[in-house]
């Protein structure tokens, strides 16, 4: 998938030099973009910056998305290293949701640390076979799988409507919402679980589901280039030919790779519903399985990257709207063509600077 | 002959280019005369292409200049080049098949919005070409359709049409059966008869032998040595091109073949768009021999050997190894089972098949075996051992660099092709399926690989071996089986056949057809 | 800063001899829009109108914000909350928990939320009776067809829209027993409020299954269901502003959700320290709901049929005509 250009120049150069020149560049055009509103870029930047990391509850809500962001961002990348692209993350995690929401409302009775990992397997089961069907139609049917999953994910957007305005909704409630969470049921808050041994933090909607996220990182890690299975997927997804003569079945590893994908996209759930909002309500996913696909490409399919992505885009939602808080002027709009800015150079136009950066270095 | 003018047709003077860290032409220096057929011979990666890339204009040299006809001339791109006089044939060949021989002709070179007067004008240039040159071909027949020799004189065709006066071949007989390579240098010495000049790129010597005046050679980017054809043998040009003495010809013992090992029976194979491409193929190899299969590429050797190797569906037949049904055509057989039965595969195309290039050469070195115990600590790779092992093979193979950590895709194709076979060898199978063994190997590399053969051999081991280098099967094969649009029509003692006759063969005229595979079936 | 609190000043010198209410007039208020934004040509906007009329009025400024997802509902409370902005007003039924949350950990500053109930002592709840509105134009829609078909066009298919059509059926039905309502729902996510092609199908297809009136309650969906109305030589019915304008002569009447009103209503209230918390329930009434009549459609209005709704009018804001109100408990008792 990397032009023949990259493997030419060092790994610092295509992974740290490259995306730091991308996001420059992205940060250049939306200073211009800011010049031509009338507002200060200079300060602008400040105030994101500010508003991302200046403060404790900042920080909390950068991490909060950051959290939402992983998740899905590994979701992405596991299906890229099996040569997918599953653009089915929003779906997915959408129906995730559903299954952690079911486990929440219908087990609060067991204590957390039992509640916990069964809600886990629930976003995780529930986001799997949302997967399922598309990962089997291109595996055994050819159907492509970006087509099916976007498709799904409309089909997945439909389905909770239906369920939360027909079936879970509470009667004489207005919001097409489920019932809250019991306390048993609800993801500890970062500042409540570290207040429990003497740490003093803000509050902020960080919560447990961060820590989840970590793990599920260091698993991936350990899953794709450690196993054989991890072997197996890679090699479908280098080059499904020698994985065909290697005795490696390519459509069994396409099962694999999107249910792993649709797994990790499910645990979104765990962050926003069992987390934050403690309850099943609508359109929750928020868009956040699309940047997912934007993180992994930044992230280089690695957990590492893919962390520092999902920060960058979580400092960019909670700065963006700090920024908006503070300068009316820099509306929600605003924020969004500079995320998707980002998006842009360091996503589509991942290349862009490549020839340049390779022209540069070898005369130095 | 015409007397070679004083200005020669070609001069390059100091021609220098770099791709990154990588050194592809080290101020080259060439003289190409007027109306003479120049080699240029040389092993992979010894900058021949880059050079010829340059001259047609695709890169730009860092430095140095070209003369043409002794002007200075900068040849900005492929537009600059046909203006001044050079035609180049690519050795995958850039024509459009849907079209017929004269569109493709007049493609790009129409001379105006409306089609018909210029190919009116072609018809009657192409007949006058067709005749004078001996490149006889059908100028309304879709190109598709043609066999792989006429497509080449199309290209051919193509060039003169747009007035080349300097004609660049690239590796022109990759794809040709040995009559239609004697053809094509008919064509050639007729050209140069007529005043044309003509570059010839390959590294098979033998032609470089029968058809150039003058050769160059090339190695590591730099231009080593310009002989006449006449002076010099094709020990000196290897030579040369290696840059250390080198054996054309490896020794062996007579064979002492044994027990049957594989056994094929009627097979049938048909590929993707449901056309036959093994039509009733039977054979059989036995401990301790090497059956090479002849036959000129695309005509179903490849798809027998997969179909062997069990990545190919049956449409009809079995195959029996060590005695065991493995493959019938209800039953189809799986890659992973016949290793364990102790069948190993070297793929025709290591980068399609053989290894994945975005890999650590460790993690190439275990493809396919990597389910093997030694290789697992439960679930996990136990990264220790396939490192300590692939540093083993590598050594035992001469692979440079030997770092098992490196990409796949950094090392070159003959270390890599070295990757592929340390894997199989190594792992002690009974049958070595081998496909093109030395394709895009050094010189210096293909020695190694045929001596690793010879041992599997000696040590017992059946070999099935698919190679279009008739030089290749020559030396290696006890018995050869020659294979024709997806039939064997016939076989032959490995050291009692002439080219000729083997020629004939492969182009599926065979007088000794009655000899197929009969000999062999239980 | 301190030119506000001039300009503050001069208002509260002018405006008000008293002087206990100075403190007052140096009110702050800030509005949190829903996720539709500022500008969604309807319900967001119409909160949009009362503030910017407010602060015509009175010169005060206000600030808000246009959240971007679910958690920045919370957050952009808190954050005017912290800041000292009073009062603060959530416009939308999504923004009732976060509003219950954020209002217990300010306990000094006053909320206000549009459309939902939140039971907190510094809590203003405004919400409006769209069924009677509903019910209003649903009479008129019922004598306008003369062929005794009538039709609804609905937005995203959540109960506050079956709400809408629960009241629009019920005033029909009370208008002629034996008419026959088509009713469609545009989708079920949240574009189902910006799709005017889909909206104009959906009354084309209604209008050829012989509709004479559609009514929609679908936002920006709806523009193409007036459009469709219009391009029909039949009649649409606007919702929340008044809409008649769009179509002069081709739309019935628009049923008025005045968010405007009880905007800047809050708004004055705090200003002039009459806010109260608790329950704010805008009907036919309040004159929070109603039924637009202008040049543009005076001509439709025939006297009877506007005899006939000042009669439900009045009867409903007497309590002789009681609505249905579908989401009391998810049924309508009329279908």
């Amino acid at each position: 998938m990397t032009p023949a250009a990259a493997r030419e120049l060092p790994r610092w150069a295509t992974a740290g030099l490259l995306p730091v020149l991308n996001l420059t560049a992205a940060f250049v055009v939306s200073g211009l973009v800011v010049l031509v509103i009338g507002e200060d870029p200079l300060k602008v930047v400040r105030l994101l910056v500010w508003g991302a990391f200046g403060f404790e509850e900042a920080i909390g809500y950068t991490l909060y998305y950051a959290t939402s962001f992983i998740f899905t961002g590994l979701a992405v990348a596991v299906a890229f290293h099996c040569g997918l692209f599953n653009i089915g993350g929003e779906g997915q995690a959408y129906i995730g949701g559903l299954g952690v929401a079911l486990v929440c409302l219908n087990l609060d009775g067991l204590p957390f640390w039992l509640l916990a990992p069964l809600a886990i397997a629930g976003g995780a089961l529930f986001g799997a076979a949302w997967a399922y069907v598309p990962a089997y139609l291109q595996a055994y049917r050819g159907s492509h799988v970006v087509i099916t999953t976007i498709m799904f994910n409309f089909i997945a957007s439909a389905t909770m409507v239906y369920l939360l305005v027909n079936v879970m909704i509470q009667p004489g409630q207005m919001q097409p919402e489920s019932r809250a969470f019991s306390a048993d049921a609800r993801m500890p808050f970062m500042h409540q679980a570290l207040a429990g041994i003497g740490i003093d933090l803000a509050a902020s909607p960080l919560n447990l589901s961060f820590v989840w996220a970590l793990i599920c990182c260091l698993l991936f890690w350990l899953f794709i280039w450690h196993t054989r299975a991890g072997y197996a997927l890679r090699a479908v997804g280098a080059n499904p030919t020698a994985a065909i003569y290697a005795g490696i079945s390519p459509a069994r590893q396409t099962m694999i790779a999107m249910l792993i994908s649709g797994a990790l996209a499910g645990c979104l759930g765990l962050n926003e519903l069992m987390g934050v909002q403690h309850r099943l309500l609508l359109e929750f996913t928020g868009g956040y399985g699309f940047v997912g696909i934007a993180v992994a490409l930044m992230g280089r399919g690695h957990p590492l990257g893919i962390v520092l992505a999902a920060i960058l885009f979580g400092a960019l939602y909670q700065g963006g709207a700090e920024l908006s808080f503070e300068l009316p002027r820099i509306t929600r709009d605003m924020v969004v063509v500079i995320q998707g800015l980002i998006i842009l150079f360091a996503g589509a136009l991942e290349f862009m600077f490549l020839p340049l950066l390779t022209r540069w270095l070898i005369r130095v | 002959m015409k007397e070679p003018t004083a200005a020669p047709a070609i001069e390059l003077r100091g021609i220098d280019k770099r791709f990154g860290n990588v050194h592809a032409n080290r101020s080259i220096d060439l003289r190409v005369a007027h109306g003479t057929v120049h080699g240029i011979v040389g092993e992979n990666g010894a900058g021949k292409s880059t050079l010829m890339s340059i001259l047609y204009g695709f890169y730009q040299a860092d430095d140095g200049e070209i003369l043409i006809n002794g002007r200075p001339t900068v040849v900005r791109n492929s537009a600059a080049a046909i203006a001044a006089g050079i035609g180049m044939v690519h050795q995958h060949f850039m024509l459009v098949e849907t079209f017929s021989v004269l569109e493709n002709v007049v493609l790009g070179a129409e001379g105006g919005a409306l089609l018909a007067p210029g190919k009116a004008r072609a018809r009657t240039e192409l007949a006058h070409l067709a005749r004078e040159y001996a490149l006889e071909v059908d100028i309304d027949a879709t190109v598709g359709d043609l066999p792989v020799g006429q497509q080449q004189r199309v290209e051919i065709l193509k060039a003169l049409y747009r007035g080349a006066e300097i004609l660049v071949l690239d590796e022109p007989t990759g794809a040709l059966t040995p009559p239609e390579a004697d053809h094509l240098f008919r064509i050639l010495r007729l050209l140069r008869d007529q005043g044309k000049t003509i570059i010839l790129i390959t590294h098979k010597l033998r032609e470089i032998m029968a058809v150039t005046d003058v050769v160059s050679v090339m190695r590591q980017g730099a231009m080593v040595a310009h002989r006449r054809t006449a002076e010099t043998s094709m020990e000196e040009l290897a030579e040369l091109m290696v840059g250390r003495k080198v054996l054309l010809r490896v020794e062996k013992t007579p064979a002492r073949p044994g027990r049957e090992v594989l056994r094929v029976e009627h097979l049938r194979v048909a590929d993707g768009y449901g056309v036959e491409r093994v039509k009733d193929v039977s054979l059989s190899v036995h401990a301790g021999e090497i059956v090479g299969i002849a036959g000129v590429s695309g005509n179903g050797q490849s798809e027998l050997l997969e179909a062997i190797a069990g990545i190919r569906p049956l449409a009809d037949g079995r195959v029996v190894l060590n005695g065991q049904p493995v493959a019938t055509r209800r039953r189809g057989s799986d890659p992973r089972k016949l290793r364990h039965l102790g069948l190993a595969h070297v793929p025709e195309d290591r980068h399609r098949m053989g290894l994945i290039l975005p890999f650590e050469a460790c993690e190439s070195a275990i493809l396919g075996y990597q389910d093997d115990p030694r290789f697992n600590i439960g679930p996990f790779l136990d990264y220790r051992t396939i490192v300590a092992d692939t540093a083993v093979k590598m050594g035992a193979f001469d692979v440079r660099p030997s770092d098992p950590h490196l990409r796949t895709a950094s090392f070159s194709g003959g270390n890599q092709q070295k990757i592929v076979l340390a894997r199989e060898i190594e792992h002690d199978p009974d049958v070595l399926l081998v496909g093109q063994p030395t394709r895009g190997v050094d010189i210096g590399a293909i020695e190694a690989i045929h001596r690793r053969l010879i041992a599997m051999r000696d040590a017992g081991k059946a070999v099935l071996l698919v190679s279009v280098e008739l030089d290749e099967i020559h030396m290696l094969a006890d018995r050869i089986l020659v294979m024709s649009n997806g039939s064997i029509v016939g076989e032959v003692a490995g050291d009692a056949v002439d080219e000729g006759q083997l020629g004939l063969m492969m182009a599926g005229i065979a007088p000794a057809a009655s000899a197929a595979g009969a000999g062999t079936m239980p | 800063m301190s030119k506000r609190m001039f300009l503050a000043a001069i208002i509260v010198i002018l405006a008000t001899p008293v002087t206990s209410m100075a403190v007052a007039a140096d009110i702050q208020p800030a509005i949190v829009y829903d996720l539709g934004g500022k500008f969604d040509k309807s319900f967001n906007e119409g909160v949009f109108d009362g503030a910017s009329a407010f602060k015509k009025n009175t010169g005060i400024e206000y600030r808000d914000f246009e959240i971007q997802n679910d958690s920045q509902r919370e957050q952009a409370l808190r954050n005017f909350a912290r800041r000292g902005n009073d009062p603060i007003l959530a416009v939308g039924f999504s923004q009732a928990a976060a509003v219950e949350k954020v209002a217990k950990e300010f306990p000094t500053i006053h909320f206000a939320i549009i459309d939902s109930m939140v039971n907190q002592p510094n809590v203003q709840s405004i919400v409006f009776k769209e069924q009677e509105g509903s019910f209003v134009v649903g009479v008129l829609a019922s004598m306008a067809a003369k062929s005794g078909k009538i039709g609804f066009v609905g937005g995203m298919d959540i109960p506050l829209i079956r709400r809408f059509a629960c009241g629009y059926i019920q005033g029909a039905r009370y208008a002629n027993a034996n008419v026959e309502v088509f009713q469609n729902m545009t989708g079920t996510t949240g574009a189902a409020w910006s799709d005017p092609v889909k909206g104009g199908e959906l009354a084309k297809s209604q209008f050829d299954r012989g509709a004479d009136v559609v009514y929609h309650a679908a936002g920006g969906t709806g523009i193409g269901v007036l459009q469709a109305a219009a391009d029909a030589n039949k009649l649409g019915i606007g919702v929340d502003s008044n809409q008649n304008h769009l179509h002069p002569g081709k739309v019935l009447t628009s049923m008025l959700k005045r968010v405007d009103v009880a905007t800047q209503q809050t708004f004055m209230e705090a200003r002039a320290g009459t806010w109260k918390p608790g329950l704010k329930v805008l009907g036919l009434k309040e004159n929070g709901v109603g039924w637009a009549l202008d040049e543009n459609n005076k001509a439709l209005i025939t006297p009877t049929m506007k005899a006939a709704a000042d009669k439900a009018t009045a009867d409903i804001a007497a309590g002789t005509i009681q609505v249905h109100d579908y989401m009391a408990d998810n049924h309508c008792p009329t279908k």
